[in-house]
């Protein structure tokens, strides 16, 4: 007991108990939420959040904070709508653009924040009302897609047994995952971007390249929404430039709940997963309720919030103390 | 204390840093004449002042209460997110509460609860030490909530004639609305620059722990800026509110902290915090007004509009950054600002 209290996973464990605790009581409430069809719309549901989390996790991890991640979601579905749509772009290629686009500007914002040492929060508010708008720009209503390609991703369904099965926004989702564990946690980039999150100058002394790791950090986030832009657009067969407003501070909700620190160095992708997972149990359980009132999800996901911090905080003078 | 008035002068208006935000709007005003005269054109009628530049002003009159506020919070180093949804909750309790209770009685209400609720925002941050954009998150996701949930997700219309005055009526030929920025802002200058709080918040944004031993109590100094803060923001939500003659909590001070944010450091407060410009604030909020006017004007679509919101708010990062180093240079010839 007393190493865990010490050990730097602890507030990771400690969301993972919330959420099996969240999930055995909703279970336990709700006749039929304990099933696999419900664990795994889990999944597919909070897809286009788990995917923006992962890039998030990694820019937070690095001790900055990207802001545009809604607006660059909303921009990428309209965009890849109105290629397929209106210029009969083939989906493969329209997705490509939007991805490639996400990471140049994650580059672009990246090269600001680094370059010329400006506020991430700042550049990121910039990067978000620049998304936005050329979203808008593009077509400033909702454009439906109907293309063979999109049918068959959103009708596709990997079969898990029973009436349970994985949407292709679920296995993207659980693609892209595994992928963010493997750069976050096993390679050179993903260290660099704990020990700059850690301490910049410290991280300068031990030689990390700290200019190339902040821009790839952006750029990976910058991917990661695009990813969860082309994801959105699979799960609702449409683009449109108004949605994901205000969505970036849902994924730090998770992220922070997840038990990542904001302050940087911090962290893990596992946590982030277990953090959007009680977001959607959440969400889940006040579907089952009858409560689709998003009022109650808000105030649910802010008290987490709270205590989550208030735990974080607590823990720390506990370390300090000992 | 002996200040030479040209000093005291300088303290109230702190000369160079306002150059870029006036640069700002006079080019912004200067654009407009070039390319839509009407602009400028101001008549009178029955006795009230119309025009233009009057609906800048009234529609940026929320912008520059929250940003009164803001300026003080990022004054400290802090920023505080929920204006927007402490404007929402403002502006439902108002409705709700304006046909059971007396007015006085609305006013004290729903900007007590306000400013409760920025007491809660620095306590939180003053002494429980918690980052305060994850502090002031909390309270931005569950305040809309909580004011949704005060309306019942409708949207609530209300006649009072006191309360539709506020954003509405006409005081000495402008809008009411003028004067309650000129108040609060006459109020707060005279509260910063004529008595020690603006020291305490500069030293706090400054270095805190020196603060700390220079014996100011550094968790109230934070807990009367976001309290003053919420109720900035509350008063911006009965304006908001009064405006449309109905509390729509989904939608009353969505990104208002943002635009706040943006007038403040486009008025030449650094998000570092340890000095902060209340004059340039209200220069940055009415920059941004007059860029969403003048989008209008030409026929942008105010969606649109964003993307040169987005280049002046890089651009002036890019100038402060610069002056950054200039300033760099500078200390070598031993100019340090406090």
């Amino acid at each position: 007991m007393k190493k865990l209290r010490s050990s730097p996973h602890l507030p990771l464990f400690i969301t993972l108990v919330v959420l099996a605790a969240l999930y055995s009581t909703a279970s336990i409430l709700f006749h039929g939420f304990f099933s696999g069809s419900v664990a795994a719309n889990l999944i597919g549901d909070n897809a286009m959040l788990g995917i923006a989390a992962i890039g998030m996790t990694v820019v937070i991890l690095a001790g900055g904070i990207d802001l545009s991640v809604g607006a660059v979601m909303g921009f990428t579905t309209i965009l890849v709508a109105v290629l397929v749509q209106q210029h009969h772009v083939p989906p493969v290629v329209a997705m490509g653009i939007g991805l490639a686009l996400g990471v140049l500007f994650g580059l672009a914002m990246g090269f600001l924040i680094d370059r010329f040492d400006l506020p991430p929060f700042l550049v990121t508010l910039g990067g978000m009302l620049f998304a936005r708008g050329i979203g808008f720009k593009i077509s400033s209503e909702s454009v439906g897609i109907t293309n063979p390609i999109y049918d068959r991703l959103s009708e596709f369904a990997l079969p898990l047994g029973g009436k349970a099965f994985f949407s292709a926004a679920a296995l993207i989702y659980i693609g892209t995952f595994v992928l963010g564990i493997v750069v976050t946690h096993w390679t050179s980039f993903g260290r660099n971007a704990y020990a700059l999150g850690g301490s910049e100058p410290s991280a300068r002394l031990m030689g990390v390249p700290v200019g190339r790791t902040k821009l790839l950090v952006y750029a990976v986030s910058g991917f990661c929404a695009a990813l969860a832009g082309v994801v959105s657009t699979i799960y609702m067969g449409s683009g449109n430039p108004s949605l994901y407003v205000g969505f970036e501070l849902d994924v730090i909700a998770a992220v922070v709940i997840g038990g990542t620190l904001l302050t940087g160095g911090v962290g893990s992708q596992v946590g982030t997963l277990a953090g959007v997972l009680i977001y959607g149990t959440i969400g889940s359980a006040l579907n089952f309720y009858g409560q689709l009132n998003s009022s109650w999800l808000r105030i649910a996901i802010g008290g987490l919030l709270l205590v989550f911090i208030l735990l974080q905080q607590f823990l720390s003078r506990v370390k300090r103390a000992t | 204390m002996i200040n030479p008035p040209e000093l005291k002068f300088k303290s109230w208006f702190q000369g160079a840093s306002l150059f870029w935000p006036i640069v700002g709007l006079g080019t912004l005003l200067l654009f407009n004449l070039v390319f839509s005269p009407s602009f400028f054109h101001l008549e009178i009628r029955e006795g009230h002042l119309y025009g233009t530049l009057v609906d800048i002003v009234n529609q940026g009159s929320k912008v520059m209460l929250v940003s009164i506020g803001m300026t003080l919070v990022i004054a400290t180093g802090g920023v505080d997110l929920s204006v927007g949804s402490v404007m929402a909750i403002a502006g439902a309790a108002a409705a709700l509460l304006v046909t059971k209770v007396a007015f006085v009685w609305v006013l004290a209400l729903s900007l007590g609860i306000a400013t409760a609720a920025g007491v809660c925002n620095g306590i939180l941050i003053g002494y429980l030490d918690i980052q305060p954009i994850i502090a002031t998150l909390i309270l931005m996701v569950a305040g809309r909530g909580v004011a949704m949930l005060l309306t019942g997700g409708q949207i609530i219309t209300f006649e009072d004639p006191a309360l539709v005055y506020i954003g509405n009526g006409h005081f000495l030929g402008l809008p009411f609305t003028v004067t309650i920025v000129v108040c609060v802002l006459v109020v707060t200058l005279l509260v910063t620059r004529k008595t020690a709080v603006g020291l305490f918040l500069e030293s706090v944004g400054d270095n805190e722990r020196a603060a700390k031993f220079c014996g100011i109590n550094v968790p109230w100094v934070k807990v009367l800026v976001y309290a003053c803060a919420g109720l900035c923001a509350g008063i911006a939500g009965l304006i908001a509110t009064s405006n449309i003659k109905a509390a729509d909590s989904s939608r009353v001070g969505e990104m208002k902290e943002l635009d706040a944010i943006f007038a403040v450091v486009v008025g030449g407060t650094p998000l570092t915090g340890g000095r902060f410009n209340l004059i340039g604030s209200m220069i940055g909020a009415l920059l941004i007004e007059t860029l969403t006017t003048s989008m209008y004007d030409l026929g942008v679509s105010p969606a649109v509009a964003s993307v040169p919101k987005a280049v002046v708010i890089v651009a002036v990062c890019l100038l402060q950054s610069e002056k950054f180093r200039n300033r760099l240079r500078g200390l070598v010839g031993g100019r340090v600002q406090a």
